[in-house]
């Protein structure tokens, strides 16, 4: 992984000192509370509903074992206990106390960490593929693409006060695994095989702008079908310039720039954007191959055992018991947890594994500081002193070898991270809503927990299938609810919380805004609901259809007529506003 | 006389600003005498009164005013200042690089309005000289603003090449964490 340059220590240092100063300073009273606000937002600190909350950056989601120890140990001492991985690969601390903050930003920059940009309007911590270098799918590894981003991102002179927040994700594998399309510039690493756009076999990206949830959710456009990787920065220069110049700064909920491609239309942002590149194309700012060379050797691969001829599979690994039904329980829990945690490798012999942060009673994404602890101890032992964060809030061994695999389960199950349910309806992503957000109009995790133990039953739960369900506590979407299989989304009505559902939101590359299905409904309906679509699903699925398959083939219609049945209200026969924003 | 903060020193201020006219547009006559800055649409209603005059101008743009409007009149302006309406509003920040980078202006530019201590090191990045940072500002501390990093990732007008390529810069890692294999 990615280790600090002199200067890399040196700014970061140097931020945490900056902070350390305008806290001081603001304590001192020169300093307004307005005045100091958008500065500690770009350093994290925010303040909720119950005070502060500091969200620590991860940046494109690569933690080394000794980070989290050091997490572990903040949140022991300046918070809790525990913290939260949230879908943007960060972390957040809900209960830090406001004077303290700077200390903790002092910590983590003695262990190559900060919380820059993790929050206000500017280019914020960016996101890709958790099974980066690893996946069998990919393309080569987005890593030193983040990193460069990172560096050209951090402190940028010229875009620290846009219009609002720019996300940018990274995805190199055929399957697209950040949600590329969900973001403000997506970027789809490919290569140039035929010659098409200049020399053949050169790498570049294809570039995604406009797309964002939120209040209103829309799905990214083609921007450049292929970008030719050195102009990666000039370009991006380019797009924050009309961006930064021409973004609407009247109305808080139309500054994001799908606001600004929506009205301008991608041609003439694209036109736009390319005069603005012009005059910077192929300068100072064109990246060499030695600095992709530089980038490139700094995640090179750790040292993989040599395949062995025999291949050791993790399911060999488990003791093959002859004894009694503990055993066989414990057998079968081995099997659905390799079946659903661990994941392809593109080297013989390896492994990726989630580690589940969604075990029902458990609020998504939250952690212990022992947890994290083990985990940290777990990486060094089985994946090479590193994991990764997923934007489905869950932690990622990338590197564990087939032989390990039952060991590190027991290990995992022991401490409660071993939930056999990645991909599966209780890996719910969820925000914090109501219990610590202030924007929430409701409670997500009591719901979420509602909903994890519906499907208790892990028979009925692996035989569902994939579906992806999640939690938002009101439009601000940060569990990406509109991009769910089943998309449920907090709403106040005279001051109770009820929910709306949505169906049919995809990921990938084939992304989609899921649908309204009608009026909401009170929190207690909820988990019936989700039941009585689960059973419309179960009863028209053919052949192992997942979800969203049965879904796309039958339509929203019967899941519609059946959840609304007896209930005496009645579904939407309309589109909601959502689709009709999906100009994509 | 108020102080501004000019080629990072501490300096008197000898220019003389005038308001966006809300009304009408004040007369050429009636203008102080001594160097004045005056807004975009007082320049471009009454250019060659102004230049008659033969006392130093200058004109500041606001933050929605395109820095194109003064592409071909930058030879005969003594400053360019952008306005900063709210610290929060960066687009003087793009105003700045495209008057420099872009039509290559050389003299003095002027960040005016909500120009606070914090911003300072980012400004000068993109190509400000100068800074008349807000009336209450302690300008002696404000000063400090302009250090704030040692280092910086990013080519911008201060200095045109990225870090990456630089050539003095020491990129070797660090082995405080990361992988242990
Ligand atoms: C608890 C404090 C939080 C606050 C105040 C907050 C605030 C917001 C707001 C206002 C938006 C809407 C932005 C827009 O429409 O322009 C948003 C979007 C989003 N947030 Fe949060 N959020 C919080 C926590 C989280 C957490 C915990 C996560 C991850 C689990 C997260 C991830 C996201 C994502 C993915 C989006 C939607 C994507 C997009 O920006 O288009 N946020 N958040
Ligand atoms: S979706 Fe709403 S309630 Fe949930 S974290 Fe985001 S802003 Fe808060």
């Amino acid at each position: 992984m990615y280790r600090y340059t002199p200067t890399d220590q040196r700014l970061v240092d140097q931020r945490a000192s900056q902070f350390s100063d305008q806290m001081a300073r603001h304590a001192r009273g020169e300093l307004a509370a307005d005045e100091l606000r958008p500065l500690r937002l770009q350093n994290g600190l925010y303040i909720q509903r119950h005070g502060p909350m500091l969200r620590i950056a991860i940046p494109y989601g690569a933690l080394a074992a000794t980070q989290l120890r050091k997490l572990a140990d903040i949140t022991r001492r300046y918070d809790r206990g525990y913290g939260h991985f949230t879908t943007r690969q960060n972390l957040q601390l809900n209960w830090p106390k406001f004077e303290e903050t700077p200390r903790i930003l002092g910590e983590l920059a003695g262990v190559q960490m900060h919380a820059i940009q993790t929050s206000g309007n500017c280019i914020r911590n960016v996101t890709t593929d958790h099974f980066a270098g690893v996946a069998p799918d990919e393309l080569s590894d987005p890593r030193p693409y983040c990193e460069i981003l990172r560096q050209w991102s951090t402190l940028h002179p010229e875009f620290a006060f846009l219009p609002r927040k720019f996300k940018i994700a990274v995805n190199a594998a055929t399957t697209d695994r950040v949600l590329i399309r969900a973001h403000d510039i997506g970027l789809q690493l490919v290569r140039d095989d035929a010659g098409a756009f200049g020399p053949a076999g050169d790498y570049g990206l294809r570039v995604f702008v406009g797309g964002g949830l939120g209040r209103t959710p829309i799905l990214g456009q083609l921007l450049q079908e292929f970008l030719p990787r050195r102009h990666l920065l000039s370009f991006l220069d380019a797009v924050l310039r009309v961006y930064n110049r021409h973004g609407r700064r009247d109305n808080l909920y139309k500054a994001r720039i799908k606001i600004l491609v929506q009205s301008l239309g991608v041609d003439e942002f694209r036109r736009q954007v390319e005069a603005e590149w012009a005059l910077y194309r192929d300068g100072p700012l064109t990246l060499t191959d030695a600095e992709f060379a530089r980038m490139e050797a700094q995640f090179a691969p750790p040292a993989y055992r040599p395949a062995e001829t025999s291949a050791v599979s993790g399911e060999a690994a488990a003791p093959a018991t002859t004894a009694g039904n503990a055993e066989t329980e414990e057998r079968a829990e081995f099997v659905r947890w390799q079946e659903r945690c661990v994941h392809p490798h593109k080297v013989a012999g390896y492994a990726a594994v989630t580690l589940s942060l969604k075990k029902t009673g458990v609020a998504p994404g939250d952690i212990s500081a022992e947890q994290m602890d083990l985990v940290a101890d777990l990486a060094e032992q089985y994946s090479f002193g590193e994991l990764r964060v997923s934007h489905e809030q869950n932690l990622v061994l990338a590197d564990v070898h087939h032989s390990d695999l039952y060991a590190l389960w027991q290990r995992a199950r022991a401490a409660g991270l071993a939930t056999a349910n990645t991909g599966l309806i209780t890996d719910i992503i969820c925000c914090p809503g109501g219990d610590l957000c202030s924007l929430a109009n409701a409670r997500s995790v009591p719901v979420a927990q509602a909903i994890q133990l519906r499907f208790a039953d892990p028979q009925r739960l692996h035989a569902l299938g994939e579906v992806s369900l999640n939690v938002s506590g009101c439009m601000n979407s940060c569990s990406h609810h509109p991009v769910a299989d089943i998309g449920v989304l907090g709403v106040d009505k005279n001051g109770e919380e009820w929910y709306q559902i949505t169906l049919g939101g995809r990921t990938g590359h084939d992304a989609a805004i899921g649908s309204v299905i009608g009026p909401a409904f009170r929190a207690d309906e909820v988990p019936d609901i989700v039941d009585t679509l689960i059973a419309v699903h179960q009863e028209n699925a053919v052949g192992g259809e997942r979800f969203a398959d049965t879904l796309a083939r039958l339509g929203a219609a019967p899941y519609r007529e059946r959840a609304y049945a007896g209930r005496g209200r009645h579904p939407r026969q309309e589109r909601n506003t959502a689709d009709d924003a999906d100009h994509s | 006389m108020t102080r501004i903060i000019r080629n990072a020193r501490i300096e008197e201020d000898h220019w003389t600003r005038i308001d966006a006219a809300t009304e009408a547009m004040p007369d050429t006559p009636s203008l102080p005498s001594g160097p004045i800055l005056v807004p975009l649409a007082l320049w471009q209603a009454q250019r060659a009164a102004l230049i008659a005059r033969g006392t130093p101008v200058g004109v500041w743009l606001d933050a929605g005013e395109d820095a194109a409007a003064l592409a071909n009149d930058l030879s005969q302006l003594d400053l360019i200042a952008v306005n900063f309406p709210k610290f929060t509003d960066g687009r003087g920040y793009s105003s700045a690089r495209t008057l420099r980078e872009r039509y290559g202006y050389r003299g003095e530019l002027r960040a005016i309005g909500d120009v606070l201590l914090d911003q300072l090191f980012f400004m000068h990045r993109c190509g400000f000289d100068a800074f008349a940072v807000r009336a209450d500002t302690d300008i002696e501390r404000a000063l400090a603003g302009l250090h704030s990093f040692s280092d910086s990732y990013q080519g911008a007008v201060d200095t045109p090449l990225p870090h990456f390529r630089r050539g003095d810069v020491d990129n070797s890692a660090t082995p405080t964490t990361g992988a242990t294999a």
